[in-house]
């Protein structure tokens, strides 16, 4: 089974990253960018074969390991 | 005091902390690799260098804050052992558990190396014994990630129970403005923990004990330690 995590900073934690790619691309000329916020994305293959189990080892380690909670929200999608 | 340093992969001021150590106590620490499951028994101090432990990868200090050896020091510190974290070693007790917040990019985005004056916030600790209370000291830092932050609710407590332990400040202990080298809350510059007996600090006081290098002012907070 395959699966995406993606890690974003939680809203109101400053992203000096996000703000430089912000600035960057209002340089490029893109238009219409009001904001950027980056983040992280986890590919990942499991073992597992059903959905739930697949769910409750993604969550543990997004918990212990991918995501920092204190700063970071993370979103699981088994593909 | 009997002293142990910790080398994880991408460690690199282990030598220095090491150095420090013996000056003030006149006797070498432990080497514990992070590999190990156990501290060297009558360990009381246990030492997380400086450096990049595993690249700076995932984030700083996270995949080695879930080391083996961190389960033991983690019960060193519940059985109210003395820890020191420098600059990744922070890192590695935020990521870690052992201490509240997290080290976020700098906020100019830029990795910062130069002298660095801290003002002493409590000199009534283990770690700050043979300094004055509200005293500049000058000691350096080198990092990219320094910028503390932590929940609202966190910083107040923090601040309400006098666990930071040094703040960002200019040569006459003035704190913040130009002095904030990386955007932290509060020019927070280290932390304590409830029981006071683990900081985990930015600035590397280890790296002024000489005078050849430019200063000794570090050397108050090992000697510190060596009289706890």
């Amino acid at each position: 089974m395959k699966a995406r995590v993606v890690v974003t900073l939680k809203t109101g934690v400053l992203d000096p990253q996000g703000k430089a790619i912000e600035g960057a691309l209002a340089s490029l000329g893109v238009p219409g960018v009001a904001s950027v916020r980056q983040g992280k994305v986890f590919d990942i293959d499991l073992a597992a074969a059903d959905r739930a189990g697949a769910e409750a080892a993604l969550k543990q380690a997004c918990e212990k390991l991918l995501a920092n909670t204190v700063v970071e929200n993370y979103r699981i999608e088994i593909l | 005091m009997r002293a142990a340093v910790v080398t994880f992969p991408g460690s690199n001021r282990e030598g220095d902390a090491a150095r420090a150590v013996k000056q003030a106590t006149g006797r070498a620490p432990d080497a514990v690799w992070h590999a190990d499951t156990a501290l060297p028994a009558g360990v009381d101090l246990v030492i997380l260098p400086g450096g990049f432990s595993y690249g700076d990868y995932l984030r700083c200090g996270a995949i080695a804050g879930r080391a083996p050896i961190m389960d033991a020091v983690r019960a060193h510190a519940a059985r109210g052992g003395y820890v020191l974290g420098i600059c990744n070693g922070f890192q590695i007790l935020c990521e870690g558990g052992l201490l509240p917040g997290v080290l976020m990019r700098n906020r100019d985005l830029r990795f910062v190396c130069r002298m660095q004056h801290l003002r002493v916030e409590r000199a009534d600790t283990a770690f700050t014994r043979r300094y004055a209370k509200g005293q500049a000291i000058a000691v350096c830092i080198a990092h990219g990630e320094g910028n503390y932050e932590a929940h609202d609710e966190t910083i107040r407590a923090l601040e309400g129970e006098g666990r930071v332990a040094f703040r960002y400040c200019d040569a006459r202990g003035v704190v913040g403005g130009a002095a904030n080298p990386n955007g932290s809350t509060n020019d927070i510059a280290g932390v304590y923990s409830d029981n006071l007996r683990v900081l985990g600090m930015m600035p590397h006081p280890e790296n002024l004990i000489d005078p050849l290098v430019g200063g000794v002012d570090g050397r108050g907070l090992f000697e510190s330690l060596a009289a706890a």
